[in-house]
């Protein structure tokens, strides 16, 4: 069980900062997000794309930006579930809720502070009809244990660092393997592609351009997924299908917390972006109210806003005098 | 006679429905940008980075386009029903040439 003051759901660059303007008024965080890593779309989408509207900084990479975060805030010492899904919140008694994630790891705070962007990251799922029937029953969207696929002929599906990483990972240890994809040519690495293409010519690999999986079939598990090239189609016996189209974000659990929802955003109360429930807030690319500009540097104000009403909040009888960091510094936890 | 710097557009819709949108062509707006101001249902994600295909359409019309760069092929590469007349519409910048110009928003997966 871990307890903290603010509960951040979301490790992007607001979630990060509201760390820092926590920590100025001596509350600690504890952040949570679905992907291993923090960051958010900054890491996921774009590390390597420059930002131009972040002041004082005429150009960042967005991945640098992350990493100064992450240095910014480190004297506040703030605690993460990385990977882990926020699924479930509840009220456990006067000012204080209980987070339950998607792995079962228990966390309270009094406050909780929503900054998860454009939602959770989420695999992007073919659009064949009957996929869900069969996922963990032949169809995986990532990769979690190689040697669940030993001595099984798998497909894979995607033109991506991830499709042909695994392909190469995974020839060797599957008796056979496919891979399709919508092209000839691939945007992974170029080294990948070079090996990948080494195995297609060596027939370790069966290699299926100008293709996509369009049905599959089976009865309690997956037995066949059809193949459409520009010619025709056909049914390759597979034991696993594993489509790698990358990750797209989702609202997810969120919807589900009784909040104000308008078009899939947060709708908040300007004044210091709380929502409708008593003691959660939402900052950031998440939320909505009128004359929302979707920027970092909205979100960072957002977050400055929200953390000393978070406090009043918590402690509403200790007086809250401001004060500016050139004048008293940076006071690190003990 | 034409407005100068406006161009007409129709962009038929999930449902089928046709609409049809008079575009400025002098405010940088790309086809994603134009279908979001025109409360169509397109998401536009990422922004226009070509990094989430929210805006995949097809090209309808014979218009002669720019050739998609590789990031907007990599995108594709992830996007589901695509076609050889598929298209990122963030990726597509209105100018004067493209008056007439028909798209068809792809479905979403």
């Amino acid at each position: 069980m871990i307890k903290t003051d603010i509960l951040i759901v979301g490790a992007g660059p607001v979630g990060l900062f509201t760390v820092f303007e926590a920590g100025l008024l001596k509350l600690k965080c504890h952040i949570v997000d679905v992907l291993p890593q923090v960051g958010g779309q900054l890491s996921e989408i774009y590390p390597k794309k420059p930002i131009y509207d972040i002041p004082g900084y005429p150009s960042v990479l967005a991945g640098d930006l992350v990493d100064n975060l992450m240095k910014q805030i480190k004297p506040f010492k703030p605690t993460f579930t990385l990977g882990e899904k926020a699924s479930e919140i509840k009220s456990i008694g006067d000012k204080m809720y209980q987070m339950t994630t998607d792995r079962g790891t228990v966390i309270q705070a009094p406050v909780i502070a929503i900054a998860g962007g454009l939602g959770v990251f989420t695999p992007r799922k073919p659009p064949i009809p009957n996929i869900e029937d069969y996922e963990r029953k032949g169809i995986d969207y990532m990769v979690k244990d190689p040697e669940q696929y030993r001595d099984k002929s798998i497909l894979i599906a995607g033109g991506g660092d991830s499709a042909l990483d695994w392909t190469i990972e995974l020839q060797g240890i599957a008796k056979e393997i496919t891979l399709v994809h919508r092209r000839t040519s691939f945007r992974g690495a170029l080294d990948s592609v070079d090996k990948v293409m080494a195995l297609a010519q060596a027939g370790k690999v069966n290699l299926i351009t100008e293709a996509q999986a369009i049905g599959i079939k089976g009865g309690d598990h997956l037995t066949h997924v059809t193949i459409k090239t520009k010619e025709s189609e056909a049914d390759i016996a597979v034991d696993y299908f594993i489509p790698l189209f990358g990750l797209t974000p989702k609202l997810g659990p969120i919807a589900d917390w009784g909040l104000g929802i308008d078009r899939g955003s947060i709708e908040v109360n300007t004044v210091d972006y709380s929502t409708n429930v008593p003691g959660i807030y939402a900052i950031g690319d998440i939320n909505t109210y009128e004359g929302k500009l979707k920027l970092i540097l909205c979100g960072f104000h957002e977050g400055t806003l929200m953390v000393q009403s978070a406090f009043k909040y918590i402690y509403p009888d200790q007086k809250l005098s401001f004060k500016y960091t050139t004048v008293s510094g940076v006071n690190a936890f003990e | 006679m034409q407005e100068e710097n406006v161009i007409n557009i129709t962009v038929v819709d999930r449902d089928g429905i046709e609409h049809s949108i008079d575009a400025p062509t002098d405010m940088n707006f790309n086809v994603m940008e134009i279908c979001k101001a025109s409360d169509l249902p397109v998401e536009g994600t990422c922004g226009g980075m070509a990094l989430c295909a929210s805006c995949h359409c097809y090209v309808m019309s014979d218009h002669e386009l720019s050739t998609a760069s590789d990031d907007e092929e990599d995108m594709l590469d992830q996007a589901f029903f695509v076609e050889d007349n598929s298209r990122l519409g963030c990726q597509i910048k209105l100018h004067n040439d493209l008056d007439g110009l028909k798209i068809k928003l792809a479905p979403v997966a």
